[in-house]
């Protein structure tokens, strides 16, 4: 096959690197006050080196940003607070805990996943704060209304996203100009997959949460999905307890986070993994996502990110 | 060796990155020629597969739909129409690619140009059963205005035609024809059958007679995002770095993206719009030096004098400089559900530059369908036509053919702050 010019440019990720430095950038240079949604997790692991290879020797611009729904992995919520004070940066955590404490958020009951319910706190956070930006590791290739959306992506007083009132977005030329009191979600790795995600998280040796590593764990087996053992989500009667090598694929709220079997211990046997899996990272890990065909654009619209 | 191997061998070549549109209706198989493409380089997993396989039975289809991995949101679920733009991903292990579907009807121009604007490729499929239709010719003059480098004209549906080669040479020919008036100059054509795959991954074995390369081919061979090494250096600045600490006390970096070309240190630039000279003293990425920067490099620069730059800035090579201007004509798609009239106040966003604009005439409008130019007061959304703006500030423009960044501008209409236009200089 002919060479043409392909051998003088960028690799994929060099370039899929430089086009989320630039994204950041424009977010500091068009916005007044910026945070960068730091979760522990994979996806924001790799924004906090895209940060440091465009603010630095600098400080970043803007604060880390974490809503915690109270229902972490203690492994992950560990991480966030060391990466944070090895970056010497400001982490600034909201939590849904004291949402529901308020008042703001009612749970339908006791047990019921918090995920949906970080909408409020972020929002609260977006107002206390007097953020107009939040930047975000959403990807496109995650879900199909992310695949809609803008890398800066418009929100209103309610923090809503409306697919048919998007911006059209042109070149590199992004228009984060607002109203006070509306928002911009900015997704300076819109156009990453996951499997990119594993190779810069692995070429860049980003450290991470020890979870995302193969590990035993009691799980149970439900609706095709492992369910992790926890005081959150004991097993139902009947279900038979396993200890089963798993890892996580996603971080997130304990009651809808799947892991996955796997015996990968080092990144590059995940990318490895990664690169011949046969499920979607949602369809495997996210219980929240498959109760409706359009659950994600859903959230968006109340104000998800 | 199957792209999933190819991905996790760490010693394969990377092949960059490669962007691409593709232009055509449903009923063209765009949709289908997507799902084939996703599913033939084997990135459709699993559960994806298994839930259109669901839907096709429940619908009462004797094979899967694969134009339903396409399938978009509730809302245009609702609607029955495309709202807009989505972008889906691929790899083959050796080039990543990213696929903008921009859906294909006729009021929806400023979806194909939003789409087209950071392509490197268009895929224009034609029905081998329809030939050329008005639409084939709005897509192709459209992806020729937003400057796709490489256009590929893909006669979908040879089954349907007998896999008849006088068809495809026949639509080929009238092809050739037209896309010469329009001033195109390098076109392929495929013949292919996106619904059962050949010459899409695979060749099939239903048109011997055709001896190019297959569409996958194609867009492996295509040359990558950025690789334009030979181009004007152009670096807008987007933010300056001043940490004021002990340790980088008098340190002040220069930070963007080098939008073409190519920068080292001792290279002597200019400062634009004020025409301050300095000399490069240091290319870094996170405190770390390096020998050079190319196009499409997010780094910092530091320079030898303490010259005044700001966001905003663009920094150039010596020698090579744009001319700055205050009145700016360009060919423009409107974007916005008001016209483009004298009466509002925009701003014009070229680069990391902010300026404000008023509209100072319209030249003509552009017909998309004929490419006939006629009179104009305004652009409504979804027109084209030659505009001129008188600027508050002055701007450092490229030609639009010479420079696809330096030689684009939004529009933003300073009510609202929407964005509106789109427009392409010279």
């Amino acid at each position: 096959m002919p060479e043409t010019n392909a051998a003088r440019a960028l690799s994929h990720l060099d370039w899929l690197e430089a086009e989320a430095i630039h994204v950041l950038r424009e977010v500091a240079g068009q916005c007044h006050s910026a945070a960068l949604l730091f979760s522990g997790g994979k996806d924001s692991v790799c924004l906090l080196r895209l940060a440091e290879k465009a603010f630095r020797p600098g400080r970043f611009p803007f604060p880390l940003l974490h809503v915690d729904t109270g229902h972490n992995y203690p492994e992950v919520i560990a991480f966030r607070d060391r990466r944070a004070a090895e970056l010497g940066e400001r982490l600034v955590v909201r939590s849904v805990e004291d949402s529901i404490a308020s008042g703001r958020v009612v749970l339908a009951h006791p047990g019921e996943s918090r995920n949906k319910h970080q909408s409020v706190t972020l929002l609260d956070a977006i107002a206390e704060l007097e953020l107009d930006a939040c930047i975000g590791g959403a990807r496109r290739d995650e879900e199909k209304a992310r695949a809609k959306e803008r890398v800066f992506s418009f929100r209103d007083e309610l923090g809503q996203w409306d697919p048919k009132r998007q911006r059209p977005e042109l070149w590199s030329l992004y228009n984060a100009r607002i109203r006070r009191g509306e928002n911009i979600r900015a997704f300076p790795i819109s156009n990453w997959t996951e499997l990119d995600v594993w190779q810069y998280i692995a070429r860049e040796r980003l450290e991470l949460p020890s979870i995302y590593f193969a590990h035993e764990r009691e799980v149970v087996r439900r609706g095709g999905a492992l369910v992790p053992v926890t005081p959150l989500t004991p097993p139902r009667p009947g279900e038979r307890v396993e200890r089963v090598s798993v890892r996580f694929r996603t971080v997130g709220d304990i009651t809808c986070t799947a892991p996955v079997e796997s015996t990968a211990r080092t990144v590059e046997e995940i990318v490895a993994e990664t690169a011949t899996t046969t499920v979607t990272e949602r369809g495997a890990t996210r219980l929240d996502d498959q109760t409706s065909d359009a659950s994600m654009e859903q959230r968006k619209k109340e104000g998800y990110f | 060796m199957p792209a999933a191997e190819r991905i996790a061998d760490p010693s394969r070549e990377d092949a960059g990155l490669l962007r691409f549109l593709t232009c055509g209706s449903v009923d063209d198989g765009k949709s289908t020629l997507i799902g084939r493409l996703l599913l033939d380089t084997r990135s459709i997993l699993a559960d994806a597969l298994t839930a259109i396989e669901r839907t096709s039975r429940r619908r009462g289809l004797e094979r899967v739909d694969l134009s339903l991995l396409t399938d978009g949101l509730q809302a245009e679920r609702e609607q029955g129409i495309t709202i807009d733009v989505a972008y889906r991903y691929f790899s083959t292990g050796r080039r990543k690619y990213i696929i903008a579907d921009a859906p294909g009807h006729e009021q929806y121009t400023r979806n194909m140009v939003t789409a087209a604007s950071t392509a490197d490729l268009a895929i224009i499929l034609v029905d081998a059963r329809k030939g050329l239709l008005t639409q084939t010719r709005r897509h192709s003059t459209l992806a020729h205005l937003v400057g796709i480098p490489e256009l590929v004209v893909a006669v979908n549906k040879m089954d349907l035609v007998g896999f008849s080669r006088e068809v495809f040479d026949r639509i080929a020919a009238e092809y050739r024809d037209f896309a010469g008036r329009l001033g195109l100059r390098e076109v392929r054509f495929v013949p292919m059958s996106a619904l059962d795959g050949d010459m899409v991954v695979e060749r099939g074995d239903r048109l011997g007679w055709y001896e190019g390369p297959t569409l996958l081919e194609i867009l492996e061979a295509a040359p990558a995002s950025g690789a334009r090494p030979e181009e004007r250096f152009r670096f807008p600045v987007q933010w300056v770095c001043r940490p004021h600490t002990a340790e980088h006390h008098d340190f002040r970096g220069y930070m963007g993206r080098v939008e073409s070309g190519r920068i080292a240190p001792g290279d002597r630039v200019v400062v634009l719009p004020s025409g301050s000279v300095s000399r490069v003293r240091r290319v870094e990425v996170q405190g770390e030096a390096r020998a050079e920067a190319v196009s499409q490099q997010s780094v910092t620069l530091l320079l030898e004098d303490d010259v005044d730059v700001g966001r905003g800035d663009l920094l150039v090579k010596l020698g090579e400089e744009p001319v700055p201007t205050r009145e700016l004509t360009a060919t423009v798609c409107w974007l916005g559900e008001a016209p483009l009239t004298r009466a509002r106040r925009y701003l014009v966003r070229h680069a990391t530059r902010e300026v404000r604009a008023v509209l100072a005439d319209v030249a003509h409008r552009l017909d998309v369908n004929t490419s006939e130019e006629l009179p104009a007061e305004e652009l409504a959304m979804n027109d084209i036509g030659r505009v001129t703006f008188r600027l508050a500030q002055p701007i450092c423009p490229d030609p639009y053919v010479e420079n696809r960044a330096t030689g684009a501008f939004i529009v933003v209409d300073e009510a609202t702050n929407d964005t509106v236009g789109a427009g392409m200089i010279g």
